[in-house]
């Protein structure tokens, strides 16, 4: 293998090495202006996560998965995963390999920074080509893979349903200059390549290529054409890359050692934000799974189209969107990036002005307290304070059930809001008043302590989620009806019939996605009945639609959401609907043909 | 003056001609379901802050209507939700508080 070009230089790189050169000026830039962005402590916080090994090697590990490999991809349909690692791997083996043939063959050219790319038209086969012959297997093999990857990515674009996508977005103008001279790229190459394979060598696919070619082709004019178009169409990709969707690909490579090290969105347009916003692949997998495009509605305003009109700084569009959504969290559990559509909506809700601002820190809370159940002294053991919060005082029912259950299992509790309590504060912060939540959350602690509780049981998944993630309850176990259910059943404190009603369980939003909470209700339900599975469920449930995360969706424009939502649980025919939320189970109530239960109600009636 | 034991209460009587009702107009705009509201007072039996900061979402809509000022009643609000949940008429009770807080001038 030889040097063909002395110089080692063609015009035609002239293109690749403007993009090139474009392209990681451009991320540059955008690293450190977002890491300007970023708070002090975060900034910190993130790098020194950059040089803690345990980090160093997560963060390697899950950009080789979730860039290169697409795990999660192939996880959710195989032939989407297939095409997106096969491109992702096939050009960075493509890459690799250029790099690795250029140190073996010619060494002197490897600060050159377009040679590993057009290696083969600098290179001339000699007698010890012999010695490549693996290597130009692997080029031609992988080349292989992407071309394979670039031809379903062209079937997709007909027949997405054949890859699991339903609905995706409309790709903007400049999003198909991108497409498409991503499309060009890999069979330019390829012909390119072909062209030269008689001087170059090459293997398995580009020689009897060039074979082909020279059965009608008398001389090497199609070469230099095709190299310049090879290197022209490189160029156009890189110089749009930017601006169109494919920004993803350095945004994601940012964003998971961002996440990793532990950093959360904190403003709704600066640092962290900004990377998931421009990690949005624009793949469109939200709109499917947003509860509120249920009959074609609402479509424009799932999370791809937030991190879109972000991106353009469309103002009026990102309020609205930011405050239709209902945070359940789904766009998230299916986003192959893991963007936070809810967060990125709750921290643009918190920039709003707002010309009466409440104020908390001197609330009264004297008609509270009097009225307060507590623990007198502090008994050894177990002391349960029940805390029903706001929606449980709307559904008796349920409170009703979980104290027969507590006494039934002989638990010594207290019903610390039996007339009253205030309001846990997870409506206020995902309103955006963080002020205000902060204040509602010290006078509920200060509230909690004095009830000399040990546990403090909650009913709601509402409540639950904020008692867990902002209370600071030092002493006190913070635990859910259904998790503490299931407990009491395991100790066998409290005997449970087996029925004979076949039960759906519905994941409440907080419950499931938000705290990661998914067995320990399908085992009580077990034990008091049979249990059928709705079609999506666990971490893809869809909300019943009473959420309060949303702020401007009216109650008629909640029906559908919350039909659909029913028509998923009750396909298989259950008895009863059963959930463990208080507003899951006031809204079912509404439009449902059955009895829609609470899992403590559900567990009363089997229960001795 | 002889001590009844009981005084007559302050004349509550509306002057509309000289209330101020540019908040009402304003958040009228804003939230056209105001006008759907017939005071039944679901809202304020539901409320979590009415016993603690004497919020009642009826008085407030009231309030508004008769050119009085709100902010004292309507900034006990938690935004807990429960109003919405027993609107009978389905107004969407958060959204309008929050507009209300939004367009608010101090006086």
């Amino acid at each position: 293998m030889n040097d063909r070009i002395a110089s080692g230089f063609a015009p035609f790189v002239i293109p690749f090495v403007v993009g090139m050169v474009f392209v990681l000026g451009y991320c540059f830039y955008a690293l450190v202006k977002i890491l300007l962005q970023l708070p002090r402590e975060d900034r910190v916080r993130f790098l020194r996560s950059l040089v803690t090994p345990r980090c160093i090697w997560k963060n390697v590990r899950d950009i080789f998965c979730d860039c290169l490999l697409h795990v999660k991809l192939w996880r959710r349909n195989p032939l989407l995963g297939y095409m997106h690692s096969s491109i992702a791997f096939g050009w960075f083996m493509l890459i690799v390999l250029g790099h690795v043939e250029v140190m073996l063959f010619v060494p002197h050219r490897i600060h050159f920074l377009y040679y590993p790319i057009f290696f083969n038209y600098f290179v001339a086969e000699t007698s010890e080509t012999i010695q490549g012959a693996a290597l130009f297997f692997l080029m031609d093999f992988f080349l292989l893979i992407v071309l394979s990857g670039i031809a379903l990515a062209m079937i997709k674009r007909v027949r997405s349903r054949w890859f699991g996508l339903r609905r995706t977005t409309r790709p903007s103008l400049l999003d198909r200059v991108g497409l498409y001279s991503l499309w060009s790229i890999f069979p330019l190459r390829l012909l390119a390549e072909g062209f030269t394979a008689h001087i170059s060598g090459g293997s398995f696919l580009i020689v009897p290529l060039n074979w082909l070619f020279r059965q009608f082709l008398g001389n090497d004019m199609n070469m230099l054409p095709t190299w310049w178009a090879y290197s022209a169409a490189l160029c156009v990709f890189m110089c749009v890359l930017p601006f169109t969707r494919y920004m993803h690909i350095p945004a994601e490579m940012l964003l998971i050692p961002m996440r990793n090290a532990g950093l959360t969105i904190r403003h709704p347009r600066r640092g962290l934000a900004r990377v998931e916003v421009f990690s949005c692949p624009g793949c469109g997998v939200c709109i499917d799974a947003c509860p509120m495009t249920v009959k074609k509605a609402n479509t424009r305003d799932a999370t791809v189209y937030l991190n879109r009109q972000i991106r353009r700084g469309n103002e009026r569009r990102i309020e609205e969107i930011s405050d239709k959504c209902l945070l359940c969290g789904k766009c998230t559990a299916v986003c192959q990036v893991g963007v936070e559509g809810p967060m990125l909506r709750v921290a643009q809700r918190a920039t709003r002005h707002y010309g009466l601002e409440p104020d908390f820190s001197g609330l009264d809370t004297a008609p509270v307290q009097n009225n307060m159940e507590r623990f007198e002294g502090a008994p050894e053991g177990e002391r349960v304070a029940y805390f029903a919060g706001c929606m449980t005082q709307l559904t008796p029912g349920i409170s009703r059930s979980v104290e027969s259950v507590l006494k039934k299992a002989g638990v010594d509790y207290r019903f610390i809001d039996r007339d009253g309590g205030i309001c846990c504060g997870r409506p206020m912060l995902t309103a955006g008043r963080f002020h205000q939540a902060w204040q509602l959350i010290r006078k509920n602690s200060e509230l909690i302590r004095s009830s000399g509780c040990n546990v403090l049981l909650l009913s709601c998944p509402i409540c639950y989620k904020v008692f867990r993630e902002h209370y600071r309850l030092e002493g006190i176990r913070v635990v859910h009806h259904s998790d503490y259910f299931h407990e009491l059943m395991e100790q066998g404190r409290l005997r449970v019939e087996k029925g004979d009603l076949t039960y759906v369980f519905h994941d409440p939003c907080e419950l499931g996605r938000g705290s990661g909470i998914y067995e320990q209700p399908r085992r009580v339900l077990g034990c008091a009945g049979y249990l059928t599975e709705a079609e999506k469920n666990r971490r893809e449930s869809i909300c019943c639609g009473g959420s309060l995360g949303s702020l401007t969706l009216g109650f008629s424009q909640r029906e559908d959401i919350t039909k659909a939502a029913l028509r998923n649980l009750t396909e298989g025919g259950p008895d009863v609907v059963v959930t463990a939320c208080p507003l899951c189970r006031s809204t079912f109530r509404r439009y449902a043909d059955r009895p829609v239960w609470d899992l403590a109600e559900a567990l009363d009636k089997q229960s001795t | 003056m002889t001590d009844f034991g009981y005084t007559l209460s302050r004349s509550s009587t509306v002057n509309l001609d000289e209330a101020d009702r540019s908040l009402w107009l304003r958040l009228e705009k804003l939230e056209p379901d105001l006008r759907l509201c017939m005071a039944c007072g679901s809202c304020s039996a539901s409320c979590t802050a009415a016993e603690l900061g004497g919020m009642s979402l009826r008085k407030v809509i009231l309030d508004l209507d008769r050119g009085r000022d709100p902010a004292p009643i309507v900034s006990a609000c938690m935004l807990c939700g429960k109003c919405s949940m027993v609107c009978p008429r389905g107004i969407n009770t958060r959204h309008l508080i929050l507009s209300l807080c939004r367009i608010y001038e101090k006086k």
